[in-house]
């Protein structure tokens, strides 16, 4: 069964180095990427070319995004009901203190900084992979009619 | 209840001396014991405060009664089935509160029900965990609770004034 993972990142090289991370790591991923943030919503609410769009079952969510900041889509997906089970980790290289306390108070389900070296980052989506795509328990995928 | 590692908490954003208060919602003394067990053993300086039923973890987050000095938690970390105040009741009234609601909470349970998954996560649970029935297993779980959450997440800074 494959796990539907939504990157949402405009830096090419943080996408594909994630890419590359996740396909070491765990090949039953599917790795969605939009670039911006109005893109992000279009493919969550599959609208425009997003309408067979999957539901992603994971959300990673950089903060400094062209178009529609990231605390403004995680602000829309934790307002909007049908989407605000999907877990959303907001993935950044903000470490600015503001920026961990507003995302949290907005609900994401949790905050890391992106470490700058290459290894780092890869553990890191490595991590990610052992967390939340191995251990935790996410929701189940089901359309509510 | 607390334990203190003499050791110092390396966090990952360099705040390096101050301990994370962890709140342990649980009541079966069988699990309390394991989990301080993992999490001593993971040789950090958390400071694991337990609360064994939902009233009395609220009372904690508030400050009522006994719990007027206690600290405010990093990181709580949640059971379902309790005793006087549901697990899902104390995660309702946690976001639902303006000044806990940033406290990420874990649900950590014996449960594998997808209406309890659903609702968590309606709730919104930081994230759900099954516990394991096997001894080993568990440990290794809040091991990799201490790796993930209290490693490398960054965790909101406890407020510094009074406020809250």
């Amino acid at each position: 069964m494959s796990v539907e993972v939504l990157l949402v990142e405009d830096s090419p090289g943080d996408v594909r180095l994630t890419q590359e991370a996740f396909r070491d790591a765990n090949r039953s991923i599917r790795l969605q990427v939009v670039s911006d943030g109005v893109e992000a919503m279009a493919f969550l609410r599959r609208e425009g070319c997003h309408v067979h769009a999957p539901r992603p079952d994971l959300i990673l969510l950089d903060l400094n995004l062209p178009k529609m900041d990231g605390r403004e889509v995680l602000a829309q997906i934790k307002a909007d009901a049908s989407l605000k089970t999907i877990p959303t980790i907001i993935l950044t290289t903000s470490e600015a203190e503001a920026d961990i306390v507003k995302c949290y108070q907005l609900q994401a389900n949790c905050y890391l900084s992106k470490p700058v070296q290459f290894d780092a980052f890869a553990s890191l989506v490595r991590m990610i992979n052992d967390f939340w795509l191995t251990k935790v328990k996410l929701p189940q995928q089901e359309q509510s009619g | 209840m607390s334990m203190q590692s003499t050791h110092r908490a390396m966090r990952a954003d360099g705040e390096d001396d101050v301990p994370i208060e962890i709140l342990l919602v649980e009541d079966s003394p069988g699990d309390v014991r394991l989990t301080q067990e993992a999490f001593r053993d993971a040789n950090r300086s958390h400071r694991l405060h337990v609360a064994s039923d939902g009233a009395d973890a609220m009372a904690f987050l508030r400050r009522e009664g006994r719990h007027g000095n206690a600290p405010r938690p990093d990181f709580i970390l949640l059971d379902l089935n309790l005793p006087k105040m549901d697990g899902r009741e104390v995660l309702a009234q946690i976001k639902a509160d303006e000044s806990l609601k940033m406290i990420p909470t874990v649900i950590l349970t014996t449960s594998q029900e997808k209406a309890d998954i659903a609702k968590s996560y309606q709730l919104q649970a930081n994230c759900f965990l099954t516990k394991p029935v096997q001894l080993e297993a568990f440990e290794s779980l809040v091991r990799n609770i201490n790796d993930f959450w209290l490693t490398t997440v960054r965790l909101p800074r406890r407020p510094e004034s009074g406020q809250e």
